[in-house]
């Protein structure tokens, strides 16, 4: 459009004015409720979709109208960002709404000190101890063996790692982070039909530390890398044995990251459910033993709350119960992580 | 310039110097010096027989089902394992698979792209920390717990869109819809857009922040407005990281499990609607078959993992390539 006009003495073409943005959002959201009553459109999304179509429009003609075409383009395409942030954000806080308005219906004392041993699937009552039992032993056991591990190959890769064997190395560590939770289950469960082996908690962590181990790889090789060279040299220079150079001065200048980067880790598998699912199969009663015999999780107690009841509202209750204290659980462990972060932030010698 | 760089260039010099061979092997003959190195470089070593065994026991418990497979693997629509002569096929799945993550793919890149540009260019800086913060925890919440609010909140939610679309585009036959709960591809699609937004987000907005500042400012001293700024100068920078980005998204959208488990209302059919139910994905059928699947069952359901597992192994590996490829020339913009 070719209708810029100029101020006369000015060097800027015209501009909206600054609450225009605003103005047109007020507008189409008034037109669309508008419009969805007198239609009759029931779904509220309906009404935001129709909404934020107006508004780009109306951002577009108004804008042409004023500014010109290119001012126009960029509106539009700060008008289109704004809509997809809004967008993407309906969902998001749409779950964590609902995770927790429905999940402190049942969410108590005696829910969480209780298991389903003699309640069923369709009744009200029972709890998830039984669960949070499974959970923090498959996970505390998969972290006992993916921690080590991860940390010491981060070692080779940073501190050792040159030539074929530590490309091979890092390559794979790539890929690993890329493996479907329940393709590691499903190895896992190979192994045990071949050795004939039953469910067992031990078998879910053995699944849940191959999940884990790249993770940690990952994240403890950026934190040797941020430990200045000037240390080891240091180190080194009075004569210090490269192990104990490692051990008594690069780890603890990266022990901050690195347990965060574990704690990040554990967030991650204390979630998942395929192999859980595969390998722990679930049960309904106490076992303290992750050795011997099927145990519960969180993640696979709320699938089978959500997946064996029939639609009935207590089973649906528990699932959003235990969805809560798992999302708390994830969430605490991310900001104790972070928290570590900032505390024991990175000293980079600069 | 203080542009914050996520990948290995921080420090002055980010490796250990290399030793002289000599004095490396003089160093390594001290005993603790020897063990610790061989504590390493075996964690290492262990991590590759890692990924060999799983790719070794896989293929050998898939050969097996496989060999006694009546029907054919790759194109039969049937998924029986019970009997003395079981058929199975992965058509349905591989079908279902790749549809549901391509409509992932085409709501969630543009979307997470739109937020990455958004918090890098045109939030409030106030804002864009937070913000930030609260979609890196989102990324961090467990897929059974997405899930569930798909089942129970987003499905019946979904009514009023596909009384839409099959009003307006059910002609096409693709959105024809007769009815039913909305327990279909799209929906499971929708699902899992959300739940990749996260994490392709907080890779392009990572690589957004590296865009040159002087390439941004030249544009900007030009006369460009923000728009133009944004695709002369920072989407061509950022192309092959949103590439990967999305790669990676595409890597979870592929295995994702329960939230497709927990959504889709499965059969063994290939339908022409995407908002009819039906249908099925590799690691959804595993989930929902294994627990009334005998031993032979379960082998066949190893023998779809396999394939599933290629397949992720193979986009991962395209996205790691990208990265890789990127990393080489971007010495540049230190």
């Amino acid at each position: 459009m070719s209708t810029v006009v100029q101020h006369p003495g000015s060097l800027k073409g015209a501009r909206l004015p600054k609450w225009s943005p605003w103005a047109i959002a007020g507008g189409s959201v008034a037109v669309s409720v508008g419009l969805g009553l007198a239609a009759g459109i029931e779904s509220r999304i309906q009404w935001g979709l129709i909404a934020s179509l107006l508004f780009v429009l109306g951002t577009y003609v108004l804008a042409a109208r004023v500014e010109g075409r290119r001012q126009a383009k960029d509106r539009i395409a700060t008008s289109l960002v704004w809509v997809a942030f809004l967008l993407a954000v309906v969902p998001l806080f749409s779950l964590v709404w609902s995770t927790v308005e429905r999940g402190v219906k049942v969410l108590d004392v005696y829910f969480l000190t209780h298991s389903m041993g003699v309640v069923g699937d369709s009744e009200p009552g029972g709890g998830i101890y039984h669960a949070i039992i499974g959970t923090l032993e498959q996970v505390g056991i998969a972290t006992l063996i993916a921690a080590p591990i991860g940390v010491l190959t981060a070692i080779y890769l940073v501190e050792y790692g040159r030539g074929a064997l530590a490309r091979a190395v890092t390559f794979f560590v790539d890929v690993m982070t890329g493996i479907p939770s329940i393709v590691a289950g499903l190895f896992i469960l190979s192994l045990l039909l071949i050795l004939d082996m039953s469910f067992s908690g031990f078998a879910g962590a053995l699944a849940l530390a191959i999940l884990m181990m790249p993770v940690v790889v990952r994240s403890t090789e950026e934190m040797l890398k941020l430990v200045p060279n000037e240390l080891r040299e240091a180190s080194l220079a009075l004569g210090v044995p490269k192990w104990r150079t490692i051990l008594k001065v690069v780890l603890p200048t990266a022990v901050g990251g690195i347990t965060t980067g574990v704690m990040l880790a554990v967030a991650r598998i204390a979630g998942e459910t395929a192999p859980v699912l595969l390998l722990v199969f679930g049960n309904p009663f106490i076992n303290n033993n992750p050795f011997d015999g099927a145990q519960a999780s969180l993640p696979l107690y709320i699938y089978q709350q959500y997946a064996n009841s029939a639609g009935s509202e207590a089973a649906y209750d528990r699932a959003w119960a235990a969805a809560l204290t798992l999302i708390a659980f994830v969430m605490i462990l991310n900001l104790a992580a972070r928290g570590i972060a900032r505390w024991k932030a990175p000293k980079t010698g600069r | 310039m203080d542009t914050t760089q996520i990948t290995d260039a921080p420090p002055p010099s980010p490796r250990p110097p290399v030793l002289v061979p000599g004095r490396a092997a003089r160093a390594a003959t001290r005993p603790g010096d020897r063990v610790f190195l061989g504590l390493a470089r075996g964690s290492g070593i262990f991590l590759l027989l890692v990924m060999a065994a799983i790719a070794v026991f896989l293929t050998w418990r898939a050969a097996a089902a496989i060999s006694e497979d009546e029907g054919n693997f790759l194109t039969t629509f049937e998924w029986n394992t019970a009997g003395t002569e079981p058929v199975f096929g992965i058509a349905v799945l591989a079908y279902g698979t790749v549809v549901s993550s391509v409509i992932a793919m085409l709501i969630a890149v543009p979307i997470a792209v739109a937020i990455a540009l958004f918090l890098t260019h045109y939030a409030p800086r106030r804002l864009s920390g937070p913000i930030a913060y609260v979609i890196d925890l989102l990324a961090a919440v467990p897929s059974i717990v997405y899930g569930l609010w798909g089942a129970l909140i987003l499905v019946p939610h979904m009514n009023g869109l596909f009384g839409w679309l099959d009003d307006y585009l059910g002609w096409t036959g693709v959105f024809d819809w007769e009815g039913g709960p909305a327990r279909s591809m799209l929906t499971v699609g929708i699902l899992l857009a959300v739940m990749i937004l996260p994490i392709i987000t907080n890779v392009s907005r990572e690589v957004f922040r590296q865009v040159p500042r002087m390439h941004e400012e030249a544009a900007l001293a030009l006369g460009a407005t923000r728009w133009e700024v944004i695709r002369m100068a920072v989407l061509p920078f950022g192309r092959s990281g949103v590439i990967s980005a999305s790669m990676l998204g595409l890597g979870r959208a592929l295995g994702e499990t329960m939230a497709v488990a927990t959504v889709l209302s499965p059969d063994f059919l290939i339908h022409g609607s995407l908002l009819n139910p039906g249908g099925g994905t590799f690691a959804q059928n595993i989930a929902s078959k294994f627990g009334e699947a005998d031993e032979f069952g379960r082998d066949a359901l190893i023998a779809s993992g396999l394939v599933l597992f290629v397949i992720t192994l193979l986009v991962n590996g395209a996205a790691r390539a990208i990265i890789a490829r990127r990393k080489e020339y971007s010495g540049a913009n230190a």
